[in-house]
């Protein structure tokens, strides 16, 4: 069974002005699904195939770059839709705004430290919020396709800090779409959601 | 109050450095015309070598106006404020420290090569009406290695394709004397001593998604086939003179 491109949990242009529906266009439906077909390509007839997405992720990771990369950018990018929502942003609320406070010491410290490591990841990668395996939350970022599950960390919140991203909309500025993503896009529901442990498949 | 104090005496240091660091600059450029690989200076940005819309319509105005005067500008103030931060490598040229690149820290080695490669970016290319030919030696040296023009741009393409992320596509003279293509991660290039396939670069094409995106966005390929009519082939032949005499 052939995976496919996931839709959108939201119509194309409802994170306007924010993320615009020009750059979902190219985001979702070229880059997300070249993904999508390039590891539908690259895994048929091998053992990688009728394996689920995430097993895809792990068991090619550090031995085959090209399944794991167009695998693990199937589940970043689905995972990075799901982490952005029409009514998000903001300060967070139930237990997920708690487990900041708690891990981070504020709100305003987890802002902080989640826009540097946007900022600082050079080149192509992601900025996350995890769970980490000692059962703390934090910021973390990540080259290219590289995802914090590999580490055994669970993902929260991402935001994709290639200049695909971001750069019909706001150019070079990527501090400026870190703040947005923040202020008015990221979906706290969703991420309360993964902090209850559910699980993410990444292919719907 | 203390605290006034103490952000008066920060601010008046700001303010010496800012003005210090032009003073050094133009006392160099007074000696050597090319400031910007002269060490003990603070690195400038040199002005693009054309007009921002004279790469039209293979690479549009806005993006060349984006990517030097914003991208290009970063690393060099990113470079300066690194070497600031990092005082053991001050009065180092550019080539020196891109050679080293393995043993300096991260914000050094990204933005010398970010510094480095777009310098070398920008004087790879011209308008097309300035473009020129391969020198016969040139022409020559790609034929022997690549079988053609048409398989070299082939295999150049190929390999600026398969950089996933950001990085840079490189045609290069090996320590064999021989042409080799090559591609390297973010801001390395093939001079770097951590450069998996070293050599001296004759050409270099951006394949970070900036270089291309407000025109191409995720069609890199169409990118790379428009720029060919940009390569600046005097350049490009005079590099290769230039190693070749060596």
């Amino acid at each position: 069974m052939a995976f496919e491109l996931p839709a959108l949990p939201y119509a194309d242009d409802a994170l306007e002005p924010h993320y615009s529906a020009n750059t979902f266009s190219y985001h979702h439906k070229k880059h997300h699904n070249t993904y999508v077909v390039n590891l539908n390509n690259l895994i048929k007839d091998t053992e990688f195939e009728g394996k689920t997405l995430v097993e895809i992720i792990l068991a090619s990771a550090g031995k085959n770059p090209g399944v794991f990369n167009n695998s693990a950018q199937v589940w970043n990018h689905t995972f990075f839709w799901n982490s952005m929502s029409p009514n998000g942003g903001g300060a967070p609320t139930g237990a997920i705004a708690d487990k900041i406070a708690a891990d981070f010491g504020s709100y305003d410290n987890f802002v902080t430290e989640f826009k540097n490591a946007g900022a600082t990841q050079f080149g192509s990668g992601w900025a996350w919020l995890v769970l980490g395996t000692d059962g703390k939350l934090k910021v973390t970022k990540t080259p290219n396709a590289e995802t914090p599950l590999t580490a055994g960390e669970k993902p929260i919140i991402t935001c994709d800090v290639w200049e695909h991203a971001y750069y019909l909309d706001y150019q070079n500025l990527r501090p400026k779409f870190l703040e947005v993503f923040l202020e008015k896009l990221v979906n706290w529901e969703f991420a309360n959601e993964m902090l209850a442990g559910k699980e993410f498949s990444g292919d719907k | 109050m203390r605290n006034n104090i103490k952000l008066f005496s920060t601010s008046i240091l700001a303010i010496a450095t800012v003005f210090l660091i032009p003073v050094c600059a133009n006392a160099q450029q007074n000696n050597a015309p090319k400031a910007i690989d002269a060490p003990m200076s603070a690195f400038t940005l040199a002005p693009l070598p054309y007009a921002y819309d004279a790469l039209e319509p293979a690479i549009d105005t806005q993006t060349m106006t984006i990517h030097h005067d914003k991208h290009h500008q970063a690393y060099v103030d990113n470079l300066n404020k690194a070497i600031a931060a990092n005082p053991a490598l001050g009065g180092q040229s550019l080539d020196q420290l891109i050679v080293k690149a393995g043993t300096l820290p991260p914000a050094v080695r990204n933005n010398a090569g970010g510094h480095w490669n777009h310098t070398f970016f920008w004087d790879s290319m011209a308008p097309v009406a300035k473009s020129g030919t391969p020198s016969p030696a040139l022409n020559a040296a790609i034929i022997s290695s690549f079988g053609s023009m048409d398989n070299f741009k082939a295999e150049f393409k190929k390999a600026g394709l398969g950089r996933f992320g950001s990085g840079w596509v490189w045609l290069i003279v090996g320590a064999d004397g021989k042409l080799a293509i090559t591609s390297t991660p973010n801001q390395d290039n093939p001079l770097m001593d951590i450069a998996e396939v070293k050599g001296t670069p004759l050409l270099g094409n951006d394949m970070w998604e900036h270089a291309y995106y407000l025109k191409y966005q995720n069609k890199r390929g169409d990118y790379i086939d428009a720029w060919w009519q940009v390569v600046n082939w005097d350049a490009v032949s005079k590099r290769y003179a230039s190693v070749t005499k060596k």
